[in-house]
């Protein structure tokens, strides 16, 4: 009797875990614990890649933060990720060009890209005002045509640096820039800690925690909590005398300037500054990691942060080399392909909406 | 064979979600005869109609007790296709129409006159081509059979809303297996000329052998055309008479009236007496809400009283509290307490110490995914700064959920709101519960004046004395000016000081709550 009360105890409390974390998170969670665990005896150094997740965590861990502000005001899934990435790259070319050099570059790159992105992200949050409704939709068109306006621009930019600009014609930037000299490693020396192979970019992590922090301690506040409100019933908050409109344009703003930031830590911690298409690419795994953090359309956390970027980043980086190592076929490029649009796929169809 | 009735409902009981809605309904109808429908909003004329039409939203909720019978033969219809099929035909308040197609087009949708193609032997019978000029002449036929003058080329976009509304009539009488037709509230848009039109259509039917079941407010078009009258109040028959024996007056008696020694007793008990000084003042107020117009309100409250603003559903009394809260779009002049305030601003009106409960609960009074202990306090937040601390001198402004706890178990014991504990979320709470979580909401204001609107809809008996209770408590206690809107004309004689009935977008005029029912009911068809 009482054997079979605590079997079905333990039944339920497994499955209110199971509700709590969610299904997907769990079986994700578990096949890339199975990859950890196949890793060694597939001839994989271990430590390696643990450290090669945790750096990739750092890089991108400030870009899916960028997720949460357009999310909690209803604004859906940031797709126009790339026009905050282009404030960031605008900022970090120009800090070359200007001269500064070594850490102290990073910290200008990011005064440079702030400005930016303030002004990039209140045209596009009107734009997002304008077309309640079909954001998400917008935002990959926003996204979509300032990358491609930026492939001119960053050919027809006076820029001069010879370290960014093609050798023959000495004008127009090159598509990638190395950032040896700048900022390269910036925050990631920081404290770091390196025991045998496995390396923490400790500086990147905190600086991410740092964020994180603020971002938690914004929805804290009297806005934040607006912000949350708009997102989850806009007709609720505007009864309750919210500028709808403001609280939205505030979080559009938020989300292009921490786009700009995220990518500023993602070239000190790759070492390189990629232009031309490169910021095209860097919002579906934005998207798809926080969607498979937990996220839904309209509610995210720092926690779905965190755990998202841990396990898309996870899966990311292990599935390619397992795999390589087992089949010795160079498959990396197309299991990443696959695993993050599938991601995106089976988030988007799940998608709840708020309750109506 | 010619006494046999056409249709024959026994007993027909239907319940949403334990809540009674209609019990025990009788009604037969013969070949060619013309029923008026009659009865207040929420006294179950139309999901009666929805039962008889077969509509989904029937079986849904668990289906209805009781038998159909179609020409002596028990029905039960799955779907509106199988009411359709056994010749029943219904016109909706709303239109469902194709803006974009002609009139022939939408009359015979899905049913059009189809020419043979080489492709159509090739493939399937999907690839016919129309035969236009045969459908013209069949729509030509069925405007014809209902009398009044059409284009049958004009799209529906085009044309004024009566004739849309013809449109619809006339393609339920291009069905040839038509018996019976349901008119709900058909005259409601049209004009004068245009219901004197539809009332000589509904003759000719009712020549032609169509039996019509006619829903309408307008109490004179039922005498003018029915045969019989079936007035129904909460969810009963309370009359059936032939129409020459009984008169309007009679049949708003029956409307509004419950049983006769319950009078005096309904009547809020304790009136305010004594000082009338007006507090909100309120001078040509119009309120673009769809559906429930405002067009011209002149309306004066006084400190300190509840009042009652009744009248029948899309007559505009809706749009009154929803337009000086600045919801929708609205213009006139309103002072409170000799002060101007600006229209179309929630905002202001918060700053003024107003508070509104909303009669769109799911849709404008909660955050459903969120926690009760958001939904009580987030108004009162944003507007009053109230449950904040302050650090840094006022510039970051911390959430204080230990305040926001305290406030909301204070008013889940007040109002007696059940759920699991303040972080339950809003939408897993019953609707009475929510209702009184909007109450909370506004409460938490601490307003000076407070509006509600429809407070009691879709609740069941138990909440709605609780919610009326918390409502006059609160008037009294904390001396607030409340403004409460209802469709529940007994309700409101319960609740108010003074009732405003509003029709056809005016105050047709103000009585005092123990006024006698009749009163009421001639104010509310006054501007119909």
């Amino acid at each position: 009797m009482s054997e079979k009360t605590q079997g079905i105890l333990s039944k339920e409390r497994i499955k209110g875990l199971v509700d709590n974390f969610g299904l997907p998170r769990l079986i994700i969670a578990g096949f890339l614990l199975l990859l950890l665990i196949v890793a060694p005896f597939v001839g994989a150094d271990l430590p390696t890649q643990i450290s090669n997740i945790i750096n990739r965590f750092s890089w991108n861990g400030i870009l899916v933060l960028a997720m949460v502000p357009m999310v909690h005001s209803g604004c859906g899934l940031n797709f126009g990720l790339p026009l905050g990435i282009i404030s960031g790259l605008l900022g970090a070319t120009l800090s070359i060009e200007l001269g500064f050099t070594g850490a102290f570059s990073f910290v200008m790159a990011v005064v440079l890209a702030t400005p930016f992105a303030l002004v990039f992200g209140t045209v596009y949050g009107w734009l997002l005002n304008k077309i309640k409704g079909g954001e998400m939709m917008i935002a990959t068109y926003v996204g979509f045509s300032s990358v491609s306006l930026m492939c001119m621009m960053w050919l027809l930019l006076p820029y001069h640096s010879p370290n960014m600009v093609w050798g023959m014609a000495g004008k127009g930037l090159r598509t990638t820039i190395s950032l040896e000299g700048y900022y390269t490693q910036a925050l990631a020396k920081i404290l770091q800690i390196n025991i045998g192979n496995l390396s923490i970019p400790t500086g990147t992590i905190l600086f991410f925690a740092l964020l994180a922090f603020a971002m938690w301690a914004f929805l804290h506040t009297k806005t934040g909590t607006a912000m949350t409100a708009v997102g989850s019933n806009p007709e609720f908050a505007r009864s309750a005398g919210i500028n709808v409109d403001k609280i939205r344009l505030i979080s559009v703003v938020m989300s292009t300037w921490l786009a700009a930031i995220g990518i500023l830590v993602y070239e000190q911690g790759f070492g390189f500054i990629q232009l031309y298409m490169a910021p095209f690419y860097m919002a579906l795994p934005a998207v798809s990691a926080i969607l498979i953090g937990g996220a839904t359309v309209n509610k995210a956390t720092i926690t779905n942060v965190i755990v998202g970027t841990i396990l898309f980043q996870g899966i990311v980086t292990m599935t390619p080399t397992v795999m390589n190592n087992m089949i010795h076929l160079d498959m990396s490029e197309v299991i990443r392909i696959i695993v993050s649009n599938g991601m995106i796929l089976y988030a988007l169809t799940r998608k709840t909406e708020g309750t109506k | 064979m010619e006494n046999a009735p056409l249709l024959e409902m026994r007993n027909i009981k239907k319940d949403f979600f334990g809540n009674q809605v209609l019990s025990d309904i009788n009604l037969t109808l013969h070949k060619g005869e013309v029923v008026g429908l009659v009865g207040e909003n929420g006294a179950g004329k139309s999901t009666l109609m929805k039962i008889l039409f077969g509509e989904d939203v029937i079986r849904e909720t668990g289906g209805y007790g009781g038998d159909i019978l179609l020409n002596s033969q028990k029905v039960n219809f799955q779907s509106p296709f199988d009411a359709i099929a056994a010749g029943i035909g219904m016109v909706h308040q709303e239109f469902s129409l194709i803006p974009g197609f002609t009139a022939t087009e939408n009359i015979l949708l899905n049913r059009e006159d189809k020419k043979k193609s080489v492709l159509s032997y090739l493939v399937s019978d999907r690839m016919d081509t129309l035969d236009r000029k045969k459908m013209d002449e069949n729509a030509a036929e069925s405007i014809k059979k209902l009398g009044v003058n059409i284009d049958k080329n004009m799209k529906i976009s085009s044309m004024p809303v009566g004739h849309r509304q013809f449109t619809e009539i006339a393609r339920e009488l291009s069905k040839d297996q038509l018996q019976l037709l349901i008119l709900d509230e058909p005259t409601a848009v049209l004009t004068e000329k245009e219901a004197e039109a539809l009332l000589d259509s509904i003759r000719g039917m009712s020549e032609r052998g169509i039996a019509v079941i006619f829903i309408t407010h307008r109490l004179n078009e039922i005498l003018a055309v029915c045969d019989k009258v079936v007035t129904m109040r909460d969810g009963v028959v309370v009359n059936e008479s032939k129409t020459q024996d009984v008169t309007v007056k009679e049949i708003t008696q029956w409307m509004v009236g419950r049983t006769l020694n319950s009078d005096k007793a309904a009547v809020k008990k304790d009136q305010k007496g004594g000082n009338n000084k007006t507090i909100l003042s309120v001078r040509k107020l119009w309120v673009d809400m769809p559906g429930e117009t405002v067009r011209n309100v002149d309306l004066d409250v006084y400190e300190g009283e509840i009042l009652g603003i009744g009248g029948l559903a899309g007559q505009g009394k809706l749009g009154i509290p929803n337009g000086i809260m600045g919801l929708y779009q609205a213009g006139g002049e309103v002072t409170f307490g000799g002060e101007k305030i600006p229209l179309n601003s929630p905002r202001r009106c918060l700053d003024s110490s107003f508070a509104f409960v909303s009669e769109d609960r799911r849709g404008v009074g909660l955050l459903l995914d969120e926690s009760l202990e958001w939904n009580i306090s987030f108004p009162a937040m944003q507007i009053q700064n109230k449950f904040l601390k302050n650090y840094l001198g006022g510039i970051i402004k911390w959430r204080d959920e230990s305040a926001i706890k305290e406030v909301t178990d204070r008013y889940i014991d007040e109002l007696k709101i059940k759920c699991r504990d303040s972080k339950q979320k809003a939408k897993e709470l019953s609707g009475g519960n929510q209702q009184k979580v909007c109450l909370a909401k506004a409460f938490a204001l601490e307003p000076q004046l407070l509006f509600v609107s429809e407070p009691t809809r879709g609740i069941d008996v138990g909440a709605k004395a609780l919610v009326l209770d918390a409502l006059k408590k609160f008037n009294k206690e904390k001396k607030v000016t409340i403004v409460m809107v209802s469709s529940e004309l007994e309700e409101l004689r319960q609740t108010c000081d003074r009732i405003a009935i509003v029709s056809g977008g005016k105050v047709a005029g103000i009585l005092p709550a123990d006024e006698d029912r009749e009163k009421f009911g001639e104010l509310m068809l006054k501007n119909c």
